[in-house]
């Protein structure tokens, strides 16, 4: 959140020294309290600090007024936090923390969240193991070569999300293209139910994210000096110890990354368990929606989505920004 | 100039016998044996029957260009590149299929290539944790290997913590730590400063003698060359164009490639007018007069050749010397001061520049030659070497 740095005064860019008391005593620059300020790169941070103010910061507590809300039958449908009397000279101020409450006491919710967390990080680890090898294969394959690899890795993107998991449906239903190869080579003879499981919600989400593992992979493995396998070799250790000893610790930064891309969507992700998943399929995106549109109760609705931002996003995003923080040490 | 003159030269300064270098005695057995190696990479040939022999505590440069194929044969040593043809023989085994983690060679790459992700220490016990050495053992043996490179204190530091010179020691001891009986360098003082590489050359010379091991370091450098080998091995487009001890490449170069890669030189080409046992007389156009040197060469009559001269062994003077041959006249075109020396090029008659160096002597600048002077350049008649290639 970039909106506290539009403000305050840039203490490294104040000329020290002599320099400062020349100018100075020779006008009246000396109580301009704006002189240290460096306008350029306040110019340039507040541009992205108001749009992330303005499109994600007040949203944010928009939501967060709402959650602390009750629902009403109203437009919009939630009792007003202030209330004026002013026959009365009354104002009420009413904060319902009952929302939370609520989540917190009955089951489903806790259900949805855990059975979320675990879908997104099976889902994150599946992503890895196929994501892994496909990185390290373009990034050990010529430089003309990588880039061909690359843009296929990037081709799904110029489709519409939504019409590449429509097309799941098609090839996991139950007369679809899946169930139609198997029969007719007639390894199985019922149809497999696919469409509507968990199995179906694991592949969306696995191709569906895929490119965002592979290319902070790539990034990482890519740009690992080679002659540090060589220096391996030369000591003593085997190929694939040397991946072990050094290729997967020098690829760390990219796996977190790339699990980090897909596991925060992959939790809240609502689309793929509504059309791939079963009526059984639990995740808390669907729980949000459901809310939202059906119980058209959006002070429960805002009281899910921000706990689902405190509970797992926030937790995730601190750990990041400690391990950045090391990183500029060493 | 034939080999058994080259070994009188080189053997008269050693009085003992015993301290006669292996590569001079008959029947020494070679540590590392390279035969008619060739590596091709291609069409291309980077690596062209390359023989060569190296003794147990040598410190052999492979001296040479960029693309003169230094780099290829080294790692063919190591075993990161196979050989086209040819064999490796590393104390009396032979190499072929034997991979890179199994060869009695360590290298200490250019980039030094030491493991980011890794402490110093843990980079040092890197060699000794894959050969399954005792936790113990491998703690002890590498405090030792950082002692002896003056790391002691900074075990637990990150490579991106340490100065260049720091890093480069590391790469060092990463390399010595299982007590390789081969050494390879590449070009391993390339990325220091000049102050650090003059004291890291000494030390690395130190620690080869205190260790026995045998080193084969390849550079660019000829001044590094100069300095480390016992022998240095002069590359050019995959073949070895010369094998000698340093003195013998700079004082006897065997071909103008030598002459002019290593040190400076001034060439002069002319026809060979007079052949005896002893001398050469040379008319060189080039030099404007004939030329005499004392030694013999085995050349056809009336051969193209070139004699050639070092800068530092023209005399300069101002009136004319009392020597006949090969002394020259010429203007000084263009001084360098050098603090402890001074370069001039002094322009012949015909148009050719010749560059002669020559100590500073006295401080008084007055007293010293100054441009457009006319001087005389002469030199004694074993001074220069004829080449014929």
């Amino acid at each position: 959140m970039g909106h506290g740095q539009q403000c305050g005064f840039d203490l490294m860019s104040i000329p020290s020294g002599s320099a400062w008391i020349d100018k100075s005593a020779s006008g009246m620059a000396r109580y301009n309290l704006f002189r240290g300020v460096n306008w350029g790169r306040l110019g340039v941070i507040a541009v992205p600090g108001l749009w992330l103010g303005i499109f994600f910061f007040i949203p944010f507590l928009v939501v967060f007024k709402i959650s602390l809300s009750e629902s009403a039958i109203a437009v919009p449908p939630y009792s007003a936090m202030l209330e004026w009397d002013l026959e009365e000279a009354y104002a009420t101020f009413k904060l319902n923390f009952g929302n939370y409450i609520y989540l917190f006491e009955d089951t489903f919710y806790l259900d949805a969240y855990i059975s979320s967390v675990k879908i997104a990080s099976v889902s994150t680890l599946i992503t890895l193991i196929v994501g892994f090898p496909i990185a390290y294969l373009i990034a050990r394959s010529k430089p003309s070569m990588r880039v061909v690899l690359l843009s296929l890795v990037i081709l799904p993107f110029w489709t519409s999300f939504l019409l590449r998991v429509y097309a799941w449906m098609g090839f996991l239903k139950k007369n679809g293209i899946v169930n139609e190869f198997l029969l007719s080579t007639g390894i199985i003879d019922q149809p497999l139910i696919m469409l509507q499981t968990d199995f179906a919600v694991y592949i969306g989400i696995v191709y569906t994210y895929l490119p965002f593992m592979i290319l902070p992979l790539y990034t990482a493995l890519e740009k690992m000096d080679l002659t540090l396998l060589e220096a391996a070799e030369d000591l003593g250790s085997r190929p694939y110890q040397s991946f072990f000893l050094v290729t997967l610790p020098l690829a760390v930064p990219g796996i977190i990354a790339g699990c980090l891309l897909v596991f925060i969507p992959a939790v809240g992700e609502f689309v793929i368990p509504s059309l791939l998943g079963g009526s059984d399929t639990l995740m808390i995106g669907r729980v949000l929606w459901d809310e939202f549109f059906l119980n058209r109760d959006w002070p429960m609705a805002s009281a899910v989505a921000i706990v689902m931002l405190v509970v797992l996003v926030l937790p995730v995003m601190l750990i990041r920004n400690a391990q950045g923080k090391e990183e500029v040490h060493s | 100039m034939t080999s058994s003159q080259l070994n009188e030269l080189s053997t008269s300064t050693v009085a003992n016998v015993a301290e006669v270098p292996l590569w001079k005695q008959d029947g020494a057995e070679p540590f590392l044996k390279i035969e008619n190696v060739t590596k091709m990479f291609g069409e291309f040939t980077a690596v062209d029957n390359i023989s060569l022999d190296i003794y147990k505590n040598e410190l052999f440069c492979l001296l040479g260009g960029s693309g003169s194929g230094k780099s290829t044969l080294l790692r063919i040593l190591a075993g990161f590149e196979s050989a086209s043809s040819g064999r490796i023989i590393i104390d009396g085994v032979d190499m072929a299929g034997i991979q890179p983690w199994k060869r009695p060679v360590n290298m200490m790459f250019q980039s030094y290539a030491l493991f980011p992700h890794l402490s110093v220490a843990d980079n040092v016990a890197f060699g000794l944790r894959r050969e399954g050495v005792a936790r113990g053992e491998v703690k002890q043996r590498v405090a030792q290997m950082l002692d002896m490179v003056q790391l002691g204190a900074l075990g637990k530091r990150k490579p991106n913590q340490l100065s260049g010179g720091q890093r480069q020691r590391v790469a060092l001891a990463r390399s010595l730590i299982k007590r390789p009986k081969l050494l390879l360098l590449d070009e391993p003082l390339g990325a220091l400063d000049k102050k650090l590489r003059e004291e890291t050359q000494f030390e690395l010379i130190n620690i080869q003698e205190e260790l026995g091991v045998t080193f084969v370091v390849v550079t660019h450098d000829q001044e590094e060359a100069m300095t480390l080998a016992t022998r240095i091995g002069v590359m050019n487009n995959g073949v070895i164009v010369q094998t000698a001890e340093p003195h013998v490449v700079y004082e006897y170069p065997n071909s103008r490639f030598v002459a002019e890669f290593v040190g400076s030189v001034n060439l002069f080409e002319g026809k060979v007018v007079e052949d005896l046992p002893d001398s050469v007389r040379i008319r060189s156009k080039e030099a404007g007069v004939e030329l005499f040197v004392n030694h013999g060469i085995s050349c056809a009559p009336n051969q193209t050749v070139h004699m050639a001269i070092r800068p530092e062994k023209i005399k300069i003077s101002r009136n004319k010397p009392e020597q006949t041959e090969n002394c020259i006249q010429g203007i000084i075109e263009d001084i360098a001061y050098m603090g402890s020396l001074s370069v001039f090029k002094v322009r012949l008659a015909n148009g050719k520049d010749v560059r002669v160096t020559q100590p500073n002597f006295v401080r008084d600048m007055g007293a010293r030659f100054t441009w457009h002077e006319q001087v005389y350049l002469s030199w004694d008649m074993d001074s220069s070497v004829v080449l014929t290639s």
